[in-house]
């Protein structure tokens, strides 16, 4: 974990609304694994005043991407950014998938961005397991597909694959996948919890990547928490996750 | 050379900035950034009694110039800090004040016992002024009865520094620090957080689970360098000044205001390493103004 400067490399629209940043750091690009975020400053000045969290896409050689569509005032300013410009990043930080492990079928669930972290999670996996990616969407034009392997699409308009939502097409397909099965997930709530409700019901392995409104991104002010299943009370989405095992925590 | 540090009662801070408490949990992540030894001290994350969990999500909003948050004081508690964090502060060549968020004054009383003990430990913060939690908090620093009390019940039980920190939704926060000083506190910090609140217009409900939240960060300051002012003027008590700090002027600002230290709060969020390099600034600016102690500027203000 380090606060640097990094210069970016590219910033491009790869599909309608959605960007792709890239920058450069020798030091993140070897400490980084699947899953894991970063804390971005996207403005010098103090407006926007927090940091803006997100999961690293993909990493090639010593370039990182972010993926991103514009959400509000932080992800406008970002995809304005242009090659040369420097970036001050704090990262890597939480914890990644857990791609190690006996599993055989490595099957990823998303919806829309929660499509982000996939494209270097299956890098880092697809010679040693067999990958199912189904992936939903609103509409065939937010469907993002970049970086994935062994698509299963779903969207929620019928304009391409399967018409309705994503964890209806797995639980459909599910019986096809063969050996010992995990599943990566991550993506708006509704759909994580509706995933989470039935695969801690017919017992798949199965890890969820969060999102939670952030502070600090590094344990420091408790903004984050995630409700834990035991009663216990909460971890922190940035520090113990982002990445969960979905019988861990309760989604809501 | 300019002389950065302060001393306030025994306890010599090497320069006047400190890092606010329930902004730097207890010193484990934010050393990654900022060099512990080289700051004037950290105030840790309050401390109860016995751990809380804290307010379910969400607890922070995002505003203009700052953020509100309704952590609800989601902390260790006394003997787990002992256990397993206060060993590794320890380490540090800094000043480490406990700060204490209870609900009733016997528990002020009853975790300063306890800690006080402790060598490594060098004053307390007794946060009577978090807006976030359903028992004491607020209600505690809005009142100077249960001020009064709680600084008498905890100064009676400890010798070490003692601060109260103070909550600037009250009328008059110089009535505070002016209770704090009758009843032997050392010193006040000013400011905790002010209430607020953020609504989301879509769902018509607050954004915050526990409805309002403590507004912090740059947004705040020019009410707290008033607050600052206001006790400076009233009441002969050290003061630490918090709110809104973001940059080395604006710790002259507040120096210049009536504050002898300072903490930075929110601004960890965003620069973690934002206190140990506004430590070489300050200098800096000391140096190129000739001023040789810096703590001569404290309360310079040259007022109409
Ligand atoms: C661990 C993690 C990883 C993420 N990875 C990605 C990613 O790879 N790609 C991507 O497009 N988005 C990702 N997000 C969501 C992304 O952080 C938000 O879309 C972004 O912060 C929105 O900022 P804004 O200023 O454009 O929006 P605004 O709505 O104006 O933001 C206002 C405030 O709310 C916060 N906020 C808004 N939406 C979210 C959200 N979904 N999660 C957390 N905070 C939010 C912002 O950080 C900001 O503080 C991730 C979030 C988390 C927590
Ligand atoms: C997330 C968060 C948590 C806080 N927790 C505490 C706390 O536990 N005890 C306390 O006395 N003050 C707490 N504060 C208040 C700060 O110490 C400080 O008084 C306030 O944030 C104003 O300073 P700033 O504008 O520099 O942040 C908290 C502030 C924030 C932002
Ligand atoms: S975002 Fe600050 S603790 Fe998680």
């Amino acid at each position: 974990m380090r606060i640097e400067k990094t210069q970016i490399v590219s910033v491009s629209e790869v599909q309608s609304g959605i960007f792709i940043l890239t920058v450069e750091s020798e030091y993140f690009a070897a400490a980084t694994l699947p899953g894991q975020f970063f804390n971005i400053r996207v403005s010098e000045s103090l407006f926007p005043l927090l940091r803006r969290p997100f999961s690293i896409s993909d990493l090639t050689g010593k370039n990182l991407s972010f993926m991103f569509d514009v959400h509000g005032e932080g992800t406008k300013i970002l995809s304005q950014k242009r090659a040369g410009e420097w970036l001050d990043i704090i990262g890597p930080l939480g914890h990644g998938f857990g791609i190690e492990g006996e599993y055989e079928s490595a099957i990823i669930v998303a919806g829309g961005l929660g499509v982000a972290p996939f494209p270097y999670l299956t890098k880092k996996i697809r010679n040693k397991k067999k990958i199912y990616s189904f992936i939903g969407a609103r509409s065939s034009r937010h469907l993002v597909t970049q970086g994935i392997v062994n698509v299963y699409s779903a969207t929620d308009d019928g304009t391409t694959g399967y018409y309705g939502n994503v964890v209806d097409l797995l639980k459909l397909k599910i019986s096809e996948i063969p050996g010992i099965k995990k599943i990566f997930s991550c993506g708006p709530t509704p759909m994580l919890k509706s995933l989470t409700d039935w695969v801690n019901f017919v017992g798949i392995e199965s890890e969820v990547s969060l999102e939670c409104a952030m502070a600090c991104g590094f344990g420091i002010c408790q903004g984050c928490p995630a409700e834990l299943h035991d009663g216990s009370g909460y971890k922190l989405v940035c520090k113990d996750g982002p990445v969960f095992n979905s019988q861990e925590i309760i989604i809501s | 050379m300019t002389d950065l540090s302060v001393k306030i009662k025994d306890v010599v801070f090497r320069n006047p900035v400190l890092l606010a408490s329930g902004t730097v949990g207890y010193g484990d992540e934010i050393s990654n950034f900022c060099d512990l030894n080289k700051i004037g001290g950290i105030v840790t994350k309050s401390l109860s009694l016995k751990p809380r969990k804290g307010n379910p999500p969400q607890r922070i909003v995002e505003t203009a110039s700052g953020m509100l948050n309704a952590i609800g004081l989601a902390n260790v508690g006394v003997e787990e800090f002992l256990k397993t964090k206060l060993p590794n502060l320890a380490g540090y060549d800094t000043n480490i004040i406990c700060n204490i968020a209870a609900s009733s004054p016997e528990e002020y009383i009853e975790c300063t016992r306890i800690l006080t003990t402790e060598s490594a430990i060098n004053g307390f913060e007794i946060n009577v002024s978090c807006p976030n939690v359903k028992d004491g908090g607020l209600e505690f620093g809005n009142n100077l009865d249960a001020v009064r009390r709680i600084t008498a019940g905890v100064r009676a039980v400890t010798d070490k520094l003692l601060i109260v920190k103070l909550s600037p939704n009250v009328a008059r926060i110089s009535d505070f620090a002016r209770v704090v000083s009758e009843e032997g506190g050392d010193a006040v910090s000013a400011i905790n957080t002010l209430v607020g609140t953020s609504i989301d217009i879509r769902t018509r409900k607050p954004k915050l689970f526990n409805v309002t939240g403590g507004l912090s960060g740059p947004a705040i300051k020019p009410v707290a360098l008033a607050k600052v002012l206001e006790i400076k003027r009233n009441v002969r008590i050290p003061i630490i000044g918090i709110g809104g700090i973001s940059k080395w002027e604006d710790i002259i600002e507040f120096i210049l205001a009536g504050a002898s230290c300072i903490q930075v709060g929110t601004m960890n969020f965003i620069s973690p390493d934002f206190a140990e390099k506004v430590v070489a600034e300050i200098a800096g600016y000391c140096e190129q103004n000739n001023i040789p102690v810096l703590n001569e500027l404290t309360g310079a203000v040259r007022l109409p």
